[in-house]
């Protein structure tokens, strides 16, 4: 069995002895050992790749494995990765690894809980993996659906209504990505040979533009809808306020990432005419995201819906980097969904961890924590200077890289559109710093909370995980920039050389 | 003529020998054996099932009123598999104090509607075709009346038998105009005769319209929630499964092959009755508290979808519809399994019933669970893949809007369908069904259908091998 297959596999393996256990408390541990696991495959996998590369190998995707599945539609199940990939699976990894220690006191219904959260998993894991459109599509439904149940049963506040919107928006944006996909799929050979669900292949030919005009728009807002793209984003607040810790990390963290990955990996890659034809619409449309979603920020109170709205923003300007369509900003496009994932599961970590101490979410309610539970204060602080863009951290190195790579186009509506992006790092400053004074500094506000306890071991795994990876790639950031660069170059050289600027 | 070309319709005469052998097993049987009977009819039918398989000789009888091919020798057999499952999940029901008496003719009954099915499916011939469906229809009148002392049943087969004798109607008024205009009943002739003549195409939506009360297609679907809601569950499973999975293969067969002249006209009615059908029992299921008429609802929904594998013409759309009811017959009879297991133990039937139902019986809510979300088509079941193939088949032809609108209906029907999964897995049910566990034919056949639901995604060949005997107009 390959290398990228065993992603896949190794999920369904941890399920598959889960359901087999008598005891519940011997769950978690499993599920950590098999998340463990992925960790380290994901770290050889990333290891096997560089010293590839390294080796000289210049193809687009590594480690290609191809079985033609259904012979009459040409449907393969293919597996590919290139730099890209490699970084998002072990970003997916990482968080997943966290999420499970941050569930660890799950206590009703702890194996199907488990089970749900490594679905899911395998899901995230097979769409990053296929290189085939049809089992990219599989794989990106199969991600949704465990959402419903995880947020259903596990969460708080109004989570049926959640669970439900949440669902129903984003098989929405998958009925748009199907449309688009068969769309793709039939005018994947205009000169009338074999038709092909292959990304790569199709990435050979030349869709037709009248139809990529239609199928753009209907492929990026399918995949848009789960990166939180402006007006499809309402199910991101509700939803991640409601879901359980590790789903909210994973959500905002693994799963929004899906989207900016497909939006670029599928939209633009293979109709590059039609998205720069039409990228000015949803250039406006991410440019409403990102700053709507950071004034949003502002207006909230609940520590879960700040972070969700700033999750839209931190979104918003992924698919904004993408649709500038050069090799910096979407550099920074890939570089911040790496970074935001870990920044923001990091935060929702912290939040759960807070929720499950103070019972409460409302920032009015708390204060003065540093001085009761100074680990996890600290965290949050660090948590935060990330996502304000503190040099040093993963936040500057990404939202630096998109905004010099959206200033690169000469245009004066381009460069409207950058001041107004840029400013939202202002306004992240607003909130994050807000928050933390009034939750962290002052007195203590409430005598019940003088007695709270400071993080516990699996906590601080969870934690010091996300913030160790933070910190890395925020000081070294450019063997993951250089990784990433290589790959993109021969997306970016496609574009450039059918939209000349 | 010699006595061996009769096997050609090997499929009919094996039904029609087990229905006289249950029937001489109720003559001949002493009354303390009678309760082998179901035992009996269902190891028969199963071993029909495997004989079905085995390869037979194609052609034509009776001056090519009788017609078998391989594609109609598939239909055949996806039905008897459908039907096979309906039996063994008959069998528990049929134990029960009230049915003791009607064992046997439940079995006859059932086996004759069959024999009717696979008559108009192998017809070649429009009288053939139309004696076919009147014996796929009233034997199941009967069976909707069948608990006799419940007026809702008696109602159900009333309203079943009046329904059907109007499509009826319909149908011979359509198929009398064709006769008027053509001066012959004989497929090739009728087809090679057809043009775009008005009164012909008169005559075609006559015959349409007449089909479409079969199929339950909207707007000639009204009766279908109360006979549904009326009938014994059993009865109920077979109606929305087997009789609709038999009358959408009739229908695809006669459009591909008689109709083709006037594709254009059918594409048009298609195109219209199946945004209607779909949207229309969407809207419809997601108010319904009853798991019966719930699920009726959902089935005219599913042909809505169906109805996109025609609408090409062509060979993957065939192919497409094919698989799709053999998929569909494993989920909806996955879901009506667990509800006929539930209405056995319990009696209940209704969604609030189901609070809570994983805490006591998780089994049983899982796997409805895999059947609701076979039919809304979520990956990784078998669901998904049917429902891809469909809309690839209406997208082969551009019609890329009603992809759309079908996509967007299976949104709606998620959501009704997650209902059903919230009631089970999230609601707080104040009494839920206590915990029981059912007996072997329940369970065997949940297991079929489960493990047809996983596999025949998964399972390509099974797709290619419906794809290579499907044709295209």
């Amino acid at each position: 069995m390959d290398i990228l297959t065993l992603f896949v596999v190794i999920p369904i393996l941890t399920i598959t002895a889960i359901l087999f256990l008598k005891d519940t408390r011997q769950v978690r541990l499993v599920s950590a050992f098999g998340m463990g696991l992925q960790l380290i495959l994901a770290a050889v996998l990333m290891f096997l790749y560089l010293s590839a590369r390294h080796a000289g190998k210049t193809d687009e995707m590594l480690f290609i494995k191809d079985y033609l599945w259904f012979k009459s539609l040409n449907i393969h199940y293919a597996v590919g990765v290139d730099g890209i990939s490699v970084a998002m699976i072990a970003l997916t990894s990482l968080v997943l690894f966290a999420g499970i220690f941050a569930s660890w006191e799950v206590e009703y219904l702890r194996k199907e809980f488990f089970i749900s959260l490594i679905l899911l998993s395998s899901g995230v894991f097979g769409f990053f993996i296929s290189i085939d459109l049809f089992t990219m599509f599989l794989f990106y439904e199969l991600a949704v659906i465990p959402m419903y149940l995880l947020i259903g049963i596990w969460g708080t506040g109004p989570k049926e209504y959640s669970a439900m919107k949440l669902t129903l928006m984003l098989m929405g944006g998958s009925a748009l990505l199907l449309v688009g996909l068969l769309g793709i799929y039939f005018n994947s050979s205009p000169d009338g040979n074999q038709l092909t669900f292959n990304i790569l292949e199709i990435s050979k030919v030349l869709i037709p533009l009248p139809a990529q005009r239609l199928f753009f728009p209907l492929t990026f807002v399918g995949f848009g809808v789960l990166g939180a793209l402006f007006p499809f984003h309402t199910w991101s607040p509700d939803g991640h306020a409601s879901a359980p810790t590790a789903v909210s990390m994973l959500h905002a963290g693994v799963l929004m990432k899906l989207g900016g990955y497909g939006a670029f990996r599928v939209a633009i890659f293979l109709m590059p005419e039609a998205a720069h034809e039409l990228s000015w619409i949803f250039i406006i449309l991410t440019s409403i995201s990102v700053i709507y979603g950071a004034f949003g920020a502002i207006a909230q109170k609940d520590l879960k819906y700040i972070n969700a709205y700033s999750s839209i923003s931190h979104c918003g300007l992924v698919l904004f980097a993408v649709l500038m369509m050069n090799k910096t900003a979407m550099d920074g496009a890939i570089l911040q969904m790496i970074s935001h994932g870990l920044m923001t599961a990091l935060f929702f970590a912290l939040i759960g961890m807070l929720y499950g101490r103070t019972h409460t979410r409302m920032i009015n309610e708390m204060g003065g924590l540093m001085k009761v539970i100074p680990f996890l204060s600290v965290c949050y602080v660090i948590a935060g200077l990330a996502s304000l863009g503190l040099p040093g951290l993963s936040g500057f190195v990404a939202e630096m890289t998109i905004f010099v790579g959206a200033f690169q186009h000469p245009e004066l509506f381009y460069r409207i559109v950058t001041i107004l992006a840029v400013s939202s790092i202002v306004i992240t400053a607003v909130y994050i710093l807000r928050v933390v004074a009034i939750l962290l500094l002052g007195p203590t506000t409430n005598e019940h909370f003088e007695h709270l306890t400071d993080a516990k071991w699996f906590e601080k795994i969870s934690v010091v995980t996300l913030i160790g990876s933070v910190a890395a790639i925020g000081l070294a950031p450019f063997w993951l920039s250089t990784m990433i660069g290589k790959s993109l170059q021969p997306i970016v050289d496609r574009i450039i050389a059918l939209n000349p600027f | 003529m010699s006595l061996g070309t009769f096997l050609v319709m090997r499929h009919e005469l094996l039904l029609i020998t087990a229905a006289l052998l249950v029937l001489m097993a109720e003559i001949f049987w002493n009354p303390d054996k009678k309760r082998y009977i179901s035992l009996f009819s269902v190891i028969l039918f199963g071993i029909i099932t495997v004989v079905g398989f085995l390869p037979s000789p194609i052609g034509s009888l009776f001056g090519s009123m009788y017609v078998t091919s391989g594609t109609r020798l598939l239909m055949k057999n996806i039905l008897n598999i459908g039907a096979l499952l309906v039996f063994i999940q008959s069998v528990t029901w049929l134990k029960k104090e009230e049915n003791s008496e009607k064992i046997s003719e439940y079995f006859i009954l059932l086996i004759s509607t069959l024999v009717g099915m696979n008559f108009m499916i192998s017809a070649g011939h429009f009288l053939m075709f139309y004696i076919g469906i009147e014996l796929a229809t009233i034997p199941i009148a009967a069976l909707a009346a069948f608990d006799r002392y419940k007026n809702k049943s008696a109602e159900a087969g009333i309203k079943l038998i009046l329904s059907s004798a109007l499509s009826s109607g319909i149908l011979l008024y359509g198929l009398s105009l064709i006769y008027g205009t053509t001066g012959t009943f004989y497929f090739n002739e009728v087809a090679a005769l057809f043009g775009n003549n008005n009164l012909q195409i008169l005559g075609f939506i006559f015959f349409f319209a007449g089909m479409a009360f079969k199929i339950s297609i909207v707007p000639f679907h009204l009766w279908t929630a109360d006979v549904y809601e009326g009938s014994p569950v059993n009865i109920t499973s077979y109606l929305s499964v087997i009789s609709k999975g038999a009358a959408i293969f009739v229908l695809i067969i006669l459009l591909f092959t008689v109709f083709p002249v006037i594709i254009a006209t059918w594409q048009k009615t298609i195109y219209v009755t199946a945004i209607l059908t779909m949207t229309i029992g969407n809207l419809f299921a997601i108010r319904q508290q009853n798991l019966k008429r719930f699920l009726a609802f959902s089935s005219i929904s599913q042909a809505g979808y169906i109805l996109l594998g025609f609408i090409g013409g062509n060979q993957l759309g065939m192919a497409s519809v094919i698989y799709y009811i053999l998929v569909y017959i494993f989920s909806n009879l996955g879901a009506f399994g667990v509800v006929i297991a539930i209405s056995n133990v319990t009696g209940k039937e209704n969604m609030d019933d189901y609070n809570g139902l994983y805490h006591t019986n998780p089994k049983l809510s899982l796997i409805m669970t895999l059947a609701l979300f076979s039919l809304a088509g979520i990956p990784p079941v078998a669901g998904f893949f049917g429902k891809f193939f469909l809309f690839t088949a209406a997208a082969q032809k551009g019609y890329y809007l009603l992809v759309l609108i079908a996509v967007l209906n299976t949104i709606i029907s998620l959501y009704y369908y997650l209902l059903v999964v919230k009631a089970m897995f999230i609601n707080k049910g104040e009494t839920p069904i206590e915990k029981f566990r059912s007996d072997f034919p329940t369970r065997f056949a949940l297991g079929i259908c489960v493990a047809g639901i996983v596999v025949t995604g998964f399972a390509s060949i099974i797709f290619e091998v419906i794809k290579n005997l499907s044709f295209g107009v």
